[in-house]
């Protein structure tokens, strides 16, 4: 608490600060020699050396004006100012601290212009890497500036000095907080990510409250904003851990695709070990990652090996049962999309129990997994290609894996940073995976023009790939790689053939021909490199090849490199016995040069010596005698121990006798041959993609990639509740209205118009779907978008959503062709409309199908040529056969059509995006208005309020499908709740059309936001088959629009609903005459007065459709004015009539006020005027919606 | 007045710390840092690696720091170097700094120190906006644009004159929508889409001429300009050619999927649409041939040369813009040619000859020969140097691959459409 007092405090102390900090800066020279803030130490003395005189020069400025002041200044100051003066003009070398004043006034002046120029250099200098931070107290005051470039350019720099200037950094905090609250959410997230890239550890409690809020923001953007504080806030203060995963919890329960790739990250970095967050949003995740933001593409998929990992079995444990591809087949086609949830949860039963007998059955969330993460592979961004690729590099059955190999072949074609480090995962994979590379052998043939990492890497690659079927080309290749002028390449190439030659035997002979024709090559590096690996080679099969240890004995006299003189020793002690004259004549040479050798070569030299000595002792007794006394006195130390122990071993003394005996066999032991490994060999180990990797070293933050589970862990844990969500507050009211009205139809295609788009994609993937449930959230889809196309706020719809509506707008524009058409041709397309109406969020295959249809019918339109009448005529075909699966969902959804009137079908129409106003919807909406006309007239005989209280629109709580017959409905009735005042009253109606009776229905395990209550309702004890009940519940919302969570129990079984209000049921009306609103409007203005321009719908000119309008968005009455006004028949008066309805919010009892003023041509304007800024924003959403359409 | 240095903080897991941009002879002439900052001192790690290397692209893009890691990409003789402390995809951050590097290619016209100091606000506002904390944020090109506008010529003179900035005044709404890639509101007069689908041979052919490895890559670079919110399906006349390709985020993968159809609403401007690649089983022909002849003699320091390049597969197309690039070996002092057509130019510090012979006629094949000198007492080189050939072939894409048609959907006006096709020469390199 003390924080925030101090806080509080802060802006009075604030003034006195920011004055006395001048003198502050000139004494607080210690600051320049922080090495963080001056990079370049030439500058900084230059820096403190003008310093003092330069402040000076402005006080002076400030004083009086022209040059005086300086009067007690001595002469040599006097002088450097002289020069200070002179050179601001001309050079700008000596202008650079000058400018700092100029740039302290500018800052102070009043035009934006000349503070944006000032800030403009100040960016500029900390581009540069210059110190700018004694300019802070000039900057940090313009942080509530106007100009948008000026503000932007404070917060730039802001978060680069804030941390060393806590306490004047402090100042600014108030304004990010104003911005918090700022109704637009741009500027909300704007405001947070700015408060939280400040790292003042002072402000951790205020970054806490505001990611904390930021996180239920109804802005997916401002959630987006918070998920990416919390790594900043726990890098700056650990402790809040417990805190921050919480809030990561609950974003990771979020819908859209906006947030999911920064939670995924938050999470990562925040709490990377809590894997069991994951469980429920595990399928929501695999079903969003196609739509996520590239880069959070790429952490989510990183994320997801990881729990794989622990979650899943091996796919490939059982290696004998090698059915995968009967599996794969089943799994792979898209029906088991249809399967149903219960088969699904028989299966996972199944697999986890019979794992260890059974053929190993892959669990259908593993499935899920690979099938969602395949397309990506197509991404033109590389990070996540090589995402994908790991991820099915590490978890996918062996059969499988080869799909990546196409994909990362295709990114060597990218810039070479990149093609070095999948070229670095490639060598790891073809090590452990050879078959998937080997088509792709050619592209990784080698170009003179590559740089020499890559060259290395495709060596490498090639390398593995190599087998008896391809050595031979491949050997082609390398010797066109021998004669290239990069000698490491070369190097590496010949290292290469003798892998080559030790994996695969039948090439071993070719290979050390070869080796040993580059013996003689001119350059010292490759024949060097060759001995060596000569000598490896030789190790295998010595006895073959005595005449290339006599060709490489004769090279001792030529070849100086090092490594390859002591190979040559070294073959040449080993194999002694098959060169019994050369050996000793080697030794004698090499005796006489043995001081000039390197130490090595020492080694090897003692090593040849010893040899010798024990099976040519006659021969070369004397000489090693003398090489060992060489050694004794050499500078090495290890070579004079070598000397000293090898004549304590090989020359029989009386004290030793034991070792000396067994000498022979100690330094003649037969060696067994090396393996030439690639280095790349269980490089696996690391997760491929990842900086560990590629560096083969634990890097700091690495998670471990976990081993497969022994048995596979509960499933279970991933089945969400398919909740079936409430109504968005925003949802257009007429729409709503009507569906009270015909209750008593089966009501299954409105109800499911409210679950949410992300939530059908999850009923998809728990393959619940039936083609109901489907159907329904196509239409709620398409009532969120035309939202989204007006306030651009929600972006939750996916990019199919996007599609359909595309479609729609297509058909309109079909609609004239189709006319002049054949009749049957016509006739089909509108059977095809009229079954998109209904359509349901299909699975995949069947979007696909009527995708085609779309097209066919396009083509068959449009003037086609031969070509295109052929491809036409595949695409039928393609489309006839996709039809099957499709055929049982549109029978339902015809048949859901003919049991609806024809008013309905407005219900199905998408409400229409601004760009196309079909005819449609005119006639729709007009017929709303009818409709609307009908329940107005019947309220009016309620003498109850004066609010013109509308017909109530009901929402779906519990579906019958997922409350196995069981359904509910509720609706805010706008009664009060009399046993709290305080709360909203909910009116739910119980419909059993289950086969048997329901008993017990109650509430229980009420999940709510803080502040929230919830008053249940009683106990339905019995509610028998066909029959409906209803009951009220009272909620206090708190005046927000926050979900209350609850679980809804029978005797058998526990069904998770949630309860969202919109904004206009959290007030009741209440009567305010003309007088009395316009006082309070009075005290309502500035931040809570919300005013919008906006053009009424057609229909929605008189004051009726006003009236009704409102007053089914919000729950409000209206204020009589003028009672003139008020009794005279809705004839148009001759002015343009001013609205205005006032309600208060439940809860806290705040007005609110609303004002239509109409203007003519349907222009009016909406002011609403509310203490809760929130409350207001909403509602003029809602009410503009409701008017406009 | 203290300074407090975050020491007591441990060091955060983060993406990308900070980035600094290098010129060639080794100066930082930028650096924005994401978190708390870093000595520049780090990147002396890095000029350590640039000294070993003899080619600016052989420094290694990942190096290792005692307590950082710095990953590198060289582009338009640049050096992005970007800080990181923890474990990351290195790929992703590779591929995030190439994307910077196109942001400023996109707003400046070019992307080298020069251009980057004069604008070094604007591109400090796009450094901000595309990281948040080291994780990227807004990478599209047209959210960017939506918050900081291009600078041209008229505007930075209005700019001057009023005072007036080129941070849009307007809230980015398009990093809201669930096409990012597009901004609402386009409007143009004419409405246009052009689409070039432009293909690359990529071949090494042996001393004897045989094919060692030929393909072909593919790409369409598309520039819309359309009004409002076009949805565009193009299609191809044999989409069974293509083998594997990836899409720009805006392509409705499961159409392509089922109908082979490219379906998409365009980003505003120029884009890259796809990258494809050609099946390998279609044998790929190469529309030229060349017969060279070069060696270097023992004796006398000296070496001949001598050059033809005729058509070989052409399908009844020019030639155009041939060019033959050999990089010498460093031994050769200088080169004594003729040429029959074009003319070459060789560099005697980088040991580069250039021919440039322009169109290629078949009835007169152009050929270059003459003598190479030598350095004396210089031993013979062993590997003959390689050639590479730069060509193009307008209209025709030489994998056959045609877009059948383009039809728009979603908007009422005719736009004006167009296909060009071009085939060049990719990394064509011939072995002598």
């Amino acid at each position: 608490m003390t924080t925030m007092q101090r806080l509080l405090q802060l802006p009075v102390s604030a003034v006195n600060m920011v004055k006395t900090v001048q003198s502050q800066v000139q004494g607080g020279q210690e600051e320049d020699k922080s090495p963080v803030l001056t990079p370049d130490g030439v500058q900084q003395t230059w820096y403190s050396a003008l310093q003092p005189d330069e402040l000076r020069h402005l006080r002076s400025g400030g004083t009086g004006g022209g040059g005086g002041g300086g009067g007690g200044g001595g002469g040599r100051d006097q002088d450097e100012r002289a020069a200070l003066e002179e050179g601001g003009g001309s050079s700008s070398f000596q202008n650079q601290p000058l400018r700092h004043d100029d740039l302290k006034e500018m800052l102070d002046s009043n035009k934006d212009s000349l503070k944006l120029e000032a800030m403009k250099r100040i960016v500029a200098m900390i581009a540069r890497g210059k110190n700018a931070s004694d300019l802070f107290p000039a900057v940090v005051k313009n942080v509530a500036c106007k100009n948008i470039e000026v503000k932007k350019l404070v917060y730039v720099y802001l978060v680069r000095y804030a941390e060393e200037q806590q306490d004047l950094a402090l100042l600014s905090i108030s304004t990010f907080q104003r911005g918090l609250k700022d109704p637009n959410q741009l500027i909300r997230a704007s405001a947070l990510r700015v408060l939280s890239s400040i790292r003042v550890t002072i402000i951790v409690p205020i970054m806490m409250l505001a990611i904390k809020e930021a996180a239920s923001d109804m802005s997916p953007y401002v959630r987006k904003t918070a998920a990416h504080a919390i790594p900043k806030l726990y890098s700056l203060d650990p402790e809040q851990k417990d805190q921050l995963i919480e809030i990561i919890e609950k974003l990771l329960a979020d819908k859209t695709t906006l947030v999911a790739g920064s939670v995924v990250m938050a999470f990562e970095e925040v709490c990377p070990e809590r894997i069991d967050l994951i469980h429920k949003n595990y399928r929501k995740l695999c079903n969003l990652l196609i739509d996520v933001e590239e880069w959070g593409q790429v952490v989510i998929i990183n994320m997801l090996t990881r729990y794989a990992r622990t979650q899943f079995l091996n796919p490939n444990m059982n290696e004998s049962l090698l059915e995968e591809g009967g599996d794969k087949t089943f799994y792979g086609s898209d029906e088991d999309e249809d399967e149903d949830e219960e088969d699904d949860k028989d299966k996972k039963a199944e697999a986890a129990s019979l794992a260890k007998r059974k053929p190993y059955v892959m669990d259908p969330d593993h499935r899920l997994l690979l099938r969602n993460t395949k397309p990506l592979l197509q991404s033109r961004n590389a990070a996540v290609v090589m995402a994908v690729a790991q991820l099915y590099f590490h978890l996918a059955p062996k059969a499988e894996v080869g799909v990546i190999a196409k994909a990362l072949v295709r990114l060597l074609r990218s810039h070479s940073e990149v093609q070095f480090v999948v070229l670095q995962n490639v060598a790891t994979m073809s090590i452990k995976r050879r078959g998937m590379f080997e088509p792709y052998l050619k592209s990784f043939y080698i170009r003179s023009t590559d740089p020499t990492q890559i060259k290395i890497l495709k060596l490498e690659v090639l390398t593995n790939l190599a087998n008896e079927t391809n050595i031979s080309t491949i050997l082609r290749e390398f010797q066109t790689y021998i004669k290239s002028m990069d000698k490491d390449f070369v190097a590496a190439t010949i290292q290469a053939i003798g892998r080559c030659a030790t994996n695969i035997g039948e090439v071993r002979d070719t290979c050390l021909n070869g080796l040993v024709q580059l013996l003689s090559n001119r350059d010292e590096l490759v024949v060097a490199e060759s001995v060596v690996v000569i000598k490896k080679l030789l190790q295998m099969q010595p006895e073959k090849h005595s005449d290339i240890i006599k060709h490489m004995a004769k090279l001792t006299d030529n070849i100086q490199v090092p490594m390859a003189r002591a190979s040559i020793l070294w073959l040449i002690g080993e194999y002694c016995e098959h060169v019994p004259n050369i050996a000793p004549d080697v030794l004698r040479k090499m005796a006489k040069s043995f001081t000039n050798e390197d130490d090595i070569v020492k080694l090897q030299i003692l090593n040849l010596a010893a040899k010798l000595y024990l099976t040519n002792s006659k021969q070369t007794k004397l000489l090693t005698q003398y090489v060992l006394n060489l050694a004794k006195y050499d500078q090495n130390y290890d070579i004079r121990d070598r000397a000293r122990f090898i004549r304590q071993l090989i020359v029989p003394t009386e004290k030793c006798g034991a070792l000396s005996k067994y000498a022979k066999k100690l330094f003649l032991a037969l060696k067994p041959a090396p393996i030439l490994e690639s280095p790349f060999k269980d490089r696996d180990h690391f997760q491929l993609g990842s900086l560990s990797h590629l560096l083969n070293a634990k890097t700091g933050g690495y998670q471990e990639l976990p081993d497969w589970p022994e048995a596979a862990p509960d499933p279970s844990v991933r089945n969400v509740e398919v909740k079936e969500s409430v109504p968005e507050w925003t949802k257009c009211s007429s729409r709503e209205k009507r569906k009270e009205k015909k209750v008593e139809k089966p009501f299954y295609s409105d109800s499911e118009g409210e679950s949410g788009p992300t939530e059908s994609a999850d009923s998809e993937s728990d393959s619940v779907s039936g083609s109901e449930s489907g159907s329904g959230s196509g239409v709620s889809r398409s009532g969120s978008e035309s939202e989204a196309s007006e306030e651009g706020s929600e972006s939750e719809e996916e990019e199919e959503d996007e599609e359909e509506k595309d479609k729609k707008k297509k058909k309109k524009e079909l609609k004239k062709p189709v006319q002049e058409s054949e009749s049957e041709q016509s006739s089909e397309e509108e059977e095809r409309k009229r079954e998109r109406k209904s359509k349901p969020r299909k699975s995949a295959s069947e979007t696909e199908s009527d995708e085609e249809e779309e097209s066919e019918s396009e083509s068959s339109q449009s003037e086609s040529d031969d070509s295109d009448s052929e491809v036409e005529v595949k695409k039928k075909k393609k489309a006839a056969e996709s039809k099957p699966p499709s055929k049982p969902v549109k029978i339902e959804s015809k048949k859901e059509k003919k049991e609806m009137s024809l008013l309905d079908l407005d219900d199905f129409e998408p409400a229409p995006s601004p760009q196309v106003t079909p005819i449609n919807t005119f006639l729709s909406s007009s017929l709303a208005n009818d409709l609307e006309g009908l329940s107005l007239s019947d309220s009016v005989l309620s003498p109850a309020t004066i609010a013109p209280s509308s017909a109530l629109k009901s929402y779906e709580l519990l579906h019958r499908i997922t409350g196995e017959g069981l359904s509910v409905e509720y609706c805010f009735s706008r009664q009060p709740f009399s046993p709290d005042a305080n709360m909203v009253a909910v009116q739910m109606q119980f419909t059993n059309s289950a086969t048997s009776d329901a008993k017990n229905l109650h509430m229980v395990d009420v999940k709510l936001h803080s502040g929230m209550r919830v008053k249940e309702f009683p106990e339905i004890e019995l509610l028998p088959t066909g029959e409906t009940s209803t009951a009220v519940m009272g909620i206090d919302f708190c005046d927000s629009t926050q979900a209350a969570n609850f679980q809804l129990c029978t005797n058998t079984r526990k069904f998770f609903v949630s309860i969202q209000p919109q904004v206009g049921e959290l007030m009741r009306p209440v009567f305010l005459t003309e007088n009395e609103f316009k006082k309070e409007q009075g005290q309502l203005m500035g931040m809570n007065e919300i005013t919008e321009k906006l053009t009424l719908d057609i229909n929605c000119r008189n004051e009726h459709a006003i009236v009704q309008r409102v007053a089914t968005a919000a729950n409000l009455s209206r204020v009589p004015c003028g009672s003139d006004k008020e009794c005279s028949p809705p004839v148009p008066p001759a002015d343009h009539p001013v609205h205005r309805f006032a309600g208060r919010t439940v809860t806290s009892g705040s007005l609110v006020l609303v004002t239509v003023a109409t203007k003519e041509d349907g222009a009016a304007q909406l002011t609403v005027n509310c203490e809760k800024m929130v409350i207001g924003t909403m509602l003029v959403k809602d009410i503009l919606l409701a008017l406009t359409q | 007045m203290t300074i407090k240095v975050n020491s007591q903080l441990k060091p955060a897991a983060e993406m990308i710390h900070s980035l600094f941009l290098v010129n060639q002879s080794g100066d930082i002439f930028l650096e924005k840092h994401w978190k708390s900052v870093i000595s520049r001192t780090v990147c002396d790690y890095f000029f350590e690696a640039k000294e070993k290397a003899v080619q600016p692209e052989n420094v290694p893009p990942v190096l290792q720091t005692p307590h950082h890691y710095l990953i590198t990409i060289y582009r338009d003789k640049l050096f992005f170097l970007s800080v990181v402390q923890t474990e990351i995809s290195p790929l992703f951050v590779i591929e995030f700094l190439h994307r910077v590097a196109d942001t400023f290619q996109d707003y400046f016209g070019e992307c080298s120190e020069s251009i980057i100091k004069d604008n070094v606000v604007t591109v400090y506002e796009l450094l901000e906006e595309m990281l948040d904390n080291g994780f990227p944020l807004a990478t599209e090109s047209n959210v960017l644009k939506e918050m900081i506008r291009p600078p041209t010529i008229l505007r930075s003179v209005v700019n001057t004159l009023t005072g007036s900035s080129n941070v849009g005044d307007t809230l980015p709404t398009g990093q809201l929508s669930n096409i990012p890639w597009r901004r609402a509101g386009v409007k143009y007069t004419n409405n246009e889409a052009y689409f070039d689908v432009i293909e690359e041979i990529d071949a090494i052919v042996d001393k004897s001429g045989t094919t060692v490895f030929a393909e072909i890559q593919g790409v369409i670079e598309a520039s819309v300009k359309l009004t409002g919110m076009p949805d565009l399906t193009l299609s191809f006349m044999n989409p069974r050619l293509l083998d594997d390709m990836s899409f720009h985020p805006c392509v409705r993968f499961k159409r392509w999927e089922a109908e082979r159809v490219l379906s998409f609403i365009p980003p505003d401007g120029n884009f890259t649409l796809m990258t494809y690649h050609v099946t390998s089983q279609n044998l790929v022909a190469l529309p030229v041939y060349v017969k060279q002849n070069i060696s270097f003699f023992e004796t006398g320091s000296c070496g001949r040369l001598d050059i033809t390049i005729g058509p070989k597969q052409t399908m009844g197309k020019t030639v155009e813009g041939l060019m033959v690039t050999v990089y010498m070996p460093k031994s050769v002092l200088s080169v004594n040619l003729t040429a029959s057509q074009g003319n070459y130019t060789y560099d005697l510090t980088s040991k580069l000859l250039v021919w440039d012979i322009g169109k290629l006629n078949p009835q007169k094949l152009p050929n270059l020969r003459g003598g190479l000198t030598m350095q004396s007492g210089a031993p013979r080189p062993e590997e003959n140097p390689a050639l590479d050939i730069n060509l193009k072939i307008q209209q025709l894409a030489i994998s056959g691959v045609k877009v059948s048609r383009l039809d728009m959907y979603g908007e009422k006006y005719k736009p004006f459409k167009g296909v060009k096709y071009l085939t060049k020469a990719g990394k064509f390199q011939v072995r002598t």
